[in-house]
C-alpha cells in the first residue's frame, strides 16, 4: 500500500486547458509506482476567480464539489481534504461540517491565515472533535511574508498545534521549499504534528534528517504537485536500509492512523 | 553506458552536506548503475581563485578514473585563465567549470565569451550550473541569481564550434533559451535534466518532442541533491530503449565529437 497524502487535482475553472490531462497523469502515474489512495485537495479555482491561497467563498464550494465529484468517481482511491479559507469563518465551519458529514477525511488549510492565528481554532477544534487531520501548507523557514500568500512556518503550526494536543496535523512538503533544516529543528517534541515528505526538493540527507529527528512513526509520504520527485524520494528511503515496518509506515501505515479510522479499507 | 555530467565532491559552504567524498559518490553511482561522471569541486565556484580546489579535485578523484572524471574550475576573470584551461585539457578533462553569478561576472560579458570561445578552440565543454539548491532555501548570504536565458543565448551564438552542458535548469530556461536560437546554434547545447519536472505536469516529456531528445543529457546533482531525482524522471517517462540511450549517454557522446 501506498497512500499519497498531500495530492492534488484540477477543475474546468482552472486557468490551464490541460488541467483533464493532468488529473488522468497523475492517476495512470499513481497506478505505476503503486499508490492505493490520493488523498488530494484542489485550491479553489487555481487563481482564475480568487487567488489559489485566499479562495473566495465560491471558489471553496467549487473547489470542493469537484474534489467530492473525483472521490465518488473514483471510490477507494482518491480522498478529498475540505478546503476551507478561515477568514470566512463561519462558512468555513459550515464547509468543513457539511464536507465531512459528505465522506471527505480531513482539512487542507493553505495560507489563507498565520497558522497561530485564533481563527484557527474553531476549525482545529472541529478537525479534533472529528477526528481528521489538517494538512496545513507550510513555507520552511518563512523569513518574511511571500507574495500571493500568508504562508506558516514549523513555529507558527507548533503553536496552533499546542492549543489543540487532540488534533492532528501535517505539516505540508517538507521538501516544498525553504529551509527543511528550521522545520526539523522545531518538529522534535511535537507529538501531534506528522511531517510529509512531499515537495519537489531532492536534498540530500533531508530524509535521514527527518527520521532522525522525528522518527520513522512522524513521517508520511506524499508527492504534492511533482509525483517524480515523491518517487525518488520513495526510491532512496528504500535504499536505507530502514526495518520493513518503518517503511511500511511511511508508506501508508501512519496516514492510516492519522485520517479516520478504516478509511482506507 | 550512464554518463553523469552533474556530480560533486567536496566541501559545500551554505550548509552540512552528507555524501561528498568519492566514495559515497561511488557508492551512489552503484546503487543507480550510474557508470561514470563528471566531478566539479563544491567549493570552487566561491573560491577567489579556484586553483586549489583544481588541485584538490584532482588528488580525490584521480584514483578512480576512468569512472569518475575531474571537471575543473576555470575563472575568466583571473590573469593568466587561459592556462588553467590549457592545464584542463592537457589532464584529460572531459569539461570544464565555470560559474560567472558565483564569481562575480558577467554571464555574457568579455570574459565569459573569451573563455567559451577558448574552450571550443580546445573541443572542451564547459559546463554551466543554474543553480545549486532551491532559491527558496539558499543561505542569506547565498545571493547569486540564476543562470539567466540572454546570457546563454548570447553564449550560443558565438560560435558553432562552442559546447555548453547546462545543468540544473528548469523547463522555462530552455524553452526561453532553445526557442530564441537558430537550429545551429541550439546544437550548441545540451541541456541535463535533473530539475526538469516530470509527472504530472510532464515538463520533461514535452521537452523531448518539443526541443527534441538529442538536447538532453542525464545528471543528477549529487550530492547536493539524491540521484533518485534524475533516476525516476526516466523511469516514469516510460521511453523506448533508444530515447533512453540517448538521454544517459549516447547524446553526449555524438555531441562531444
Amino acid at each position: 500500500m501506498l497512500i499519497d497524502v498531500h495530492a492534488h487535482f484540477y477543475t474546468l475553472a482552472a486557468p490551464r486547458g490541460d488541467w483533464q490531462h493532468v488529473n488522468a497523469t497523475r492517476l495512470a502515474v499513481g497506478r505505476r509506482i503503486g499508490i492505493t489512495a490520493h488523498v488530494a485537495s484542489i485550491l479553489g479555482t487555481w487563481g482564475a476567480r480568487s487567488p489559489v491561497y485566499f479562495p473566495s467563498r465560491a471558489d471553496v464550494e467549487h473547489a470542493n464539489d469537484a474534489m467530492a465529484a473525483l472521490s465518488r468517481a473514483h471510490p477507494g482511491l482518491v480522498y478529498g481534504y475540505c478546503i476551507v479559507n478561515p477568514n470566512d469563518t463561519d462558512h468555513a465551519l459550515q464547509e468543513a461540517e457539511r464536507r465531512l458529514h459528505g465522506g471527505m477525511i480531513g482539512i487542507k488549510l493553505a495560507a489563507s491565515r498565520r497558522a497561530n492565528d485564533p481563527l484557527l481554532d474553531p476549525i482545529a477544534a472541529l478537525a479534533a472533535g472529528r477526528g481528521v487531520p489538517i494538512l496545513h501548507h507550510v513555507w520552511q523557514h518563512r523569513r518574511r511574508d511571500w507574495p500571493g500568500q500568508e504562508a506558516s512556518d514549523a513555529l507558527e503550526l507548533t503553536e496552533l498545534a499546542g492549543r489543540h494536543p487532540r488534533a492532528r496535523f501535517i505539516l505540508a512538503h517538507l521538501g516544498g521549499g525553504g529551509d527543511w533544516q528550521h522545520t526539523l529543528r522545531v518538529l522534535g517534541d511535537v507529538p501531534n504534528v506528522w511531517i510529509d515528505l512531499s515537495g519537489s526538493g531532492l536534498d540530500t540527507g533531508m530524509l535521514e534528517a527527518a527520521l532522525a529527528t522525528v522518527g520513522p512513526r512522524r513521517l508520511v509520504w506524499g508527492a504534492d504537485v511533482t509525483l517524480d520527485t515523491g518517487w525518488a524520494k520513495l526510491r532512496y528511503l528504500e535504499s536505507l536500509g530502514l526495518p520493513a515496518a518503518d517503511i511500511a509506515a511511511i508508506r501508508h501505515g501512519n496516514a492510516e492512523s492519522i485520517f479516520p479510522g478504516g478509511c482506507f479499507q | 553506458m550512464i554518463v553523469d555530467v552533474s556530480t560533486f565532491v567536496g566541501p559545500y559552504p551554505f550548509r552540512d552536506l552528507p555524501g561528498r567524498s568519492p566514495d559515497d559518490l561511488l557508492r551512489q553511482m552503484d546503487r543507480l548503475h550510474i557508470d561514470q561522471a563528471w566531478v566539479g569541486h563544491l567549493g570552487a565556484p566561491w573560491h577567489r581563485d579556484p586553483r586549489a580546489a583544481n588541485l584538490a579535485l584532482e588528488r580525490l578523484v584521480a584514483p578512480h578514473a576512468p569512472r569518475l572524471s575531474a571537471v575543473p574550475t576555470v575563472h575568466p576573470g583571473l590573469p593568466g585563465w587561459e592556462g588553467d584551461l590549457a592545464a584542463a585539457v592537457a589532464a584529460g578533462a572531459p569539461a570544464v567549470r565555470t560559474y560567472p553569478c558565483q564569481q562575480g561576472l558577467d554571464p555574457a560579458g568579455p570574459e565569459m565569451q573569451a573563455l567559451v570561445l577558448a574552450a571550443a578552440e580546445h573541443r572542451v565543454p564547459v559546463v554551466l550550473t543554474c543553480r545549486f539548491e532551491d532559491g527558496r532555501q539558499a543561505h542569506p548570504l547565498d545571493v547569486a541569481p540564476l543562470l539567466p536565458a540572454a546570457a546563454l543565448r548570447h553564449l550560443a551564438r558565438l560560435s558553432p564550434e562552442a559546447r555548453l552542458v547546462i545543468t540544473h535548469g528548469d523547463r522555462f530556461l530552455v524553452e526561453e533559451v532553445h526557442f530564441g536560437l537558430t537550429s545551429a546554434e541550439a546544437a550548441t547545447l545540451l541541456w541535463e535534466f535533473s530539475w526538469i519536472w516530470g509527472p504530472p505536469e510532464d515538463h520533461l516529456a514535452l521537452l523531448l518532442e518539443t526541443v527534441g531528445d538529442r538536447r538532453f543529457t542525464f545528471g543528477t546533482g549529487m550530492p547536493l541533491r539524491i540521484g533518485d531525482g534524475a533516476v525516476a524522471k526516466l523511469d516514469l517517462l516510460e521511453a523506448p530503449d533508444d530515447r533512453v540511450r540517448r538521454l544517459t549517454g549516447a547524446n553526449l557522446a555524438e555531441w562531444g565529437k
